[in-house]
């Protein structure tokens, strides 16, 4: 019997698969919207183009 | 897997709001409201977002101690008749499921509170998870008649994570929210079980109406309720106190005490006359008491924001 769209067991788990997928997808709208919360208040996150601010980084020469 | 098992398996296949029904939504609804009090009320501010998320992952923690508590009480709750109809007794998830989903979701609530907010508030919440599992239903449910006290804690901790997700500890104002839950918990549930004749005894569950008869049961409720009146009162003092929190809880347990000392001043042969119309009345006031003092706790917070707080 050839596999179709309409076969009984994805008639049968529709619901599951449909919360299923809303939940996935709600997870990934919380990771997104909790990066740019943490990148919007991470001060020291400041960067440019992936590559630290030179303001950022400590002068040379100086002991921490 | 042979014709017949097939064709049960599709009858009884579970669907989306069977795996919902193992969290227990009832339960969580609790958990939501007393955590985002626990969150609001803290000095330090939240972002909503972060909050939001914090209250969701908190209560999926939650979620997820039910459906390992439905994963180890299957037996019980396949004997018992309220509980006969829960996915798992129901035959629409297995228990390897029920415990793979569970610590599954454990995992991720707790990995997530702690990546969303901050470590303490993740750690706290995986220890309420183990003590409520663990500790409660798995040594102590079925070992001593004050499983509920006992119980209640787990049930008590969400006010306190909701802080520490805030803070990033644990403070007065945190505890006396937890003690408010832990010592409301036995009156409330004891009253309950005092007008619904359940079937524990056949699920050999030591609860305390069983064990020690209703006339302890309804003494142990006057007591607790009276452990409970000066705690609930005294956390009008503290800094999340206030005035309208002060006047709501003096209202509410004068009420407390007075549905208490009715149910103690009553016999099994009065109860039976009126259909438990006094139990029933008490159990009903115990909803409105916990939820009016944590929306006191709340309104003091938005009278402070505008300027209004008194201390």
């Amino acid at each position: 019997m050839a596999i179709t769209r309409d076969s009984d067991l994805h008639i049968r788990r529709f619901s599951r698969n449909a919360g299923l997928g809303v939940v996935l997808l709600g997870f990934v709208a919380i990771v997104f919207g909790l990066t740019v919360v943490k990148v919007e208040r991470g001060s020291t996150l400041e960067a440019y183009d992936h590559q630290p601010r030179t303001s950022l980084l400590p002068a040379e020469g100086v002991q921490k | 897997m042979s014709d017949i098992s097939y064709i049960q398996q599709q009858d009884n296949e579970a669907r989306f709001g069977d795996y919902i029904a193992l969290l227990k939504p009832r339960v969580m609804s609790l958990v939501v409201f007393t955590a985002f009090v626990g969150l609001v009320v803290a000095p330090n501010p939240v972002h909503p977002f972060v909050g939001f998320v914090a209250i969701l992952f908190i209560a999926l923690g939650g979620g997820a101690s039910g459906a390992l508590n439905m994963w180890y009480d299957a037996d019980i709750d396949r004997i018992m008749r309220r509980t006969r109809s829960r996915p798992i007794p129901a035959g629409k998830v297995t228990e390897r499921e029920a415990l793979g989903f569970g610590l599954a979701l454990s995992g991720i609530s707790c990995v997530m509170l702690a990546l969303a907010t901050n470590i303490f508030s993740g750690l706290f919440l995986a220890f309420t998870i183990f003590f409520y599992v663990v500790i409660y239903t798995m040594w102590l449910k079925r070992a001593t008649p004050q499983n509920i006290v006992i119980g209640g804690a787990a049930g008590a901790f969400p006010p306190m994570i909701g802080w520490a997700v805030a803070t990033g500890g644990v403070s007065i104002e945190s505890i006396a929210m937890f003690l408010l839950v832990f010592l409301w918990t036995p009156p409330h549930f004891w009253s309950l079980a005092l007008f619904m004749k359940s079937d524990y005894h056949e699920a050999k569950v030591p609860m305390l109406t069983v064990t020690h008869g209703r006339e302890h049961t309804r003494k142990n409720i006057l007591v607790y309720t009276l452990i409970l009146a000066p705690l609930a009162v005294g956390t009008g003092f503290t800094s999340i106190g206030g005035p309208l929190y002060l006047a709501t809880a003096i209202v509410m347990n004068a009420l407390f005490i007075k549905g208490a000392i009715e149910i103690h001043g009553r016999t099994e042969v009065q109860a039976e006359a009126d259909k438990y119309a006094v139990e029933k009345r008490f159990f009903y006031f115990s909803l409105v008491y916990l939820f009016a003092h944590f929306a006191a706790l709340l309104a003091e917070e938005g009278l402070s924001h505008i300027g209004l707080g008194v201390w």
